[in-house]
């Protein structure tokens, strides 16, 4: 094991900083040790697990982001941001959460969704993918599609 | 402080892990081998949806991905890639 990876595993991500985090709530139920916990949990915690499974569950779309869709600040985020405007997407059936304000979440998501990157996006409680995929979708016309079966926007007027 | 990911290792990576026909690494963080984008051409991407691919990769550089601040990808079957220079 390098270095590097024993230097992450002994920082302290899976310690309960639920009291700091806006996101959780009463972590510190079940945990046991720290040595354990921090071994067990890594990043995700069980009951930061639960909180994203509730989450993707309630809310027709689900955005993890860097920044906000106000100020976005990545790249990546802000084309996720974009390309959900352009569909027409009222953001008031958004849930976004800002990874940048909450360390445990920004790691937690990544081993929650197995995927190594954010933005993130969940649309009726299924993983959909990041920038490059959102992106594709758009272009190909599938994300449209996507949208308009969830019933989260309207057909748009298209000239015949 | 590492150095990030080389371009060499990641392309290495990609190709040997995805039996890629064709890999093309490009780093997009001025040299400092933390962003890249790729572009892999594969016969394993037949019959996949964007989302399986996409995890398919993200698996096979995951200790790389990990490192990097940013990573983005496109994924082409043989025959998709064909069609693709071919509109060039």
């Amino acid at each position: 094991m390098s270095l590097r990876s024993l230097t992450r595993l002994a920082r302290p991500f899976a310690f309960n900083t639920s009291l700091t985090s806006s996101f959780i709530k009463n972590a510190s139920n079940g945990i046991k040790s720290p040595l354990v916990s921090s071994i067990l949990c890594r990043y995700l915690s069980e009951s930061l697990k639960k909180s994203l499974d509730e989450t993707v569950q309630k809310n027709d779309v689900v955005l993890f982001m860097k920044g906000t869709p106000e100020r976005p600040q990545c790249g990546f985020s802000r084309a996720v941001v974009q390309i959900l405007h352009a569909q027409g997407l009222d953001f008031s059936k958004v849930q976004t959460f800002n990874v940048l304000e909450d360390n445990e979440l920004r790691e937690g998501v990544k081993e929650y969704s197995q995927w190594p990157t954010v933005p993130q996006v969940y649309i009726k409680g299924e993983f959909i993918g990041g920038c490059d995929i959102v992106l594709n979708m758009h272009q190909s016309g599938e994300l449209e599609d996507l949208l308009l079966k969830g019933g989260l926007v309207e057909e748009s007027e298209k000239e015949e | 402080m590492s150095a990030g990911i080389t371009k060499e290792h990641l392309e290495q990576t990609l190709r040997e892990k995805l039996s890629a026909d064709h890999v093309e690494v490009t780093d997009t963080s001025g040299g400092c081998g933390q962003n890249y984008d790729v572009i892999i051409v594969s016969s394993i991407f037949e019959g996949k949806t964007l989302l399986q691919k996409h995890r398919l990769v993200n698996d096979a550089a995951k200790n790389e991905i990990a490192q990097l601040h940013a990573f983005s990808q496109k994924t082409y079957t043989p025959t998709q890639w064909v069609e693709l220079s071919n509109k060039k």
